[in-house]
C-alpha cells in the first residue's frame, strides 16, 4: 500500500512543480518568479523526502535541511535586491 | 499496530501532496502577486511539513531510526518559509507592483501618503 501512496504523492509533487514552472515562465513581475522559484525549492524538499522513503535509505535526509537553508537565503537575497538595488550594502558611516 | 502506522503515514503523505498540488493551483490561478504569495507560502509550507512528518514516522517505525535532522528540517521550514514570503511581498510592494483591480483596501498606501498616521 505504501509504495502506491508514495508514487501518487511523487506524481502530485511533480505536477505542482510543473505548474510552478509555468508561473516562472509566464509571471508578469519578478516577484512572481521569485515566489514560484521559492515554492519549487520547497517542493524539491518534499520530493527528496518521498524519494528517500521510496528507496528506504536515510542517506538523503541531510539534503532536506540543505535545500531549505539554500532556498531561504536565495529568497532573502532576491528580496533585498528587488527592494534596495544591492544585496550587500557598503556604507562605512551611516 | 503496523497497519495503524501504515495508515498514519499514508494519510500524512497524501495530505501533504494534496496541499502541494493545491498550492500550485493557487499560484497558477490567483490574480496578483500578493494572493499568489498567500497561496504559495502557506499551503506549500503545510504540505511539505506533512510530508516530512510522514517521512519521520516511516523511518522511526519501520527502520527504527530516529532522524533528528528531519525534525530540524521541519522546524527550520516552519520558521523561515513565512519570513521569505513576507520579504518577497514587501519588496514587491516597495518596487511598485500593482494590486489586483478589484482589491478594495490598501492601508499601506494611505500610510505612505501621510493620510493615516496610526501605526500599522
Amino acid at each position: 500500500m505504501l509504495e502506491v501512496v508514495i508514487w501518487i504523492a511523487l506524481l502530485c509533487c511533480s505536477l505542482s512543480m510543473l505548474g510552478l514552472i509555468y508561473r516562472v515562465i509566464k509571471g508578469p513581475s519578478t516577484a512572481d518568479r521569485v515566489i514560484a522559484l521559492d515554492s519549487i525549492g520547497v517542493n524539491l524538499i518534499a520530493i527528496t523526502a518521498l524519494f528517500s522513503v521510496a528507496n528506504k535509505s536515510t542517506a538523503f535526509l541531510d539534503i532536506i535541511l540543505l535545500i531549505g537553508i539554500l532556498a531561504f537565503i536565495g529568497t532573502v537575497a532576491f528580496a533585498k535586491y528587488l527592494e534596495r538595488g544591492e544585496i550587500i550594502e557598503n556604507e562605512p558611516n551611516r | 499496530m503496523s497497519l495503524i502506522v501504515n495508515f498514519l503515514i499514508a494519510f500524512f503523505i497524501l495530505a501533504g501532496a494534496f496541499l502541494c498540488l493545491i498550492a500550485a493551483f493557487g499560484v497558477i490561478r490567483l490574480p496578483d502577486v500578493y494572493t499568489r504569495n498567500h497561496a504559495a507560502s502557506k499551503a506549500t509550507t503545510l504540505g511539505v511539513m506533512f510530508i516530512l512528518v510522514g517521512t519521520f514516522i516511516y523511518f522511526y517505525a519501520f527502520l527504527d531510526h530516529f532522524n533528528s535532522r528531519l525534525i530540524l528540517g521541519f522546524v527550520f521550514l516552519f520558521m523561515t518559509s513565512p519570513i521569505s514570503g513576507h520579504l518577497i511581498n514587501r519588496s514587491a510592494y516597495n518596487s511598485g507592483v500593482k494590486l489586483w483591480d478589484k482589491s478594495v483596501r490598501d492601508d499601506l498606501k494611505a500610510y505612505n501618503e501621510g493620510r493615516d498616521k496610526s501605526p500599522l
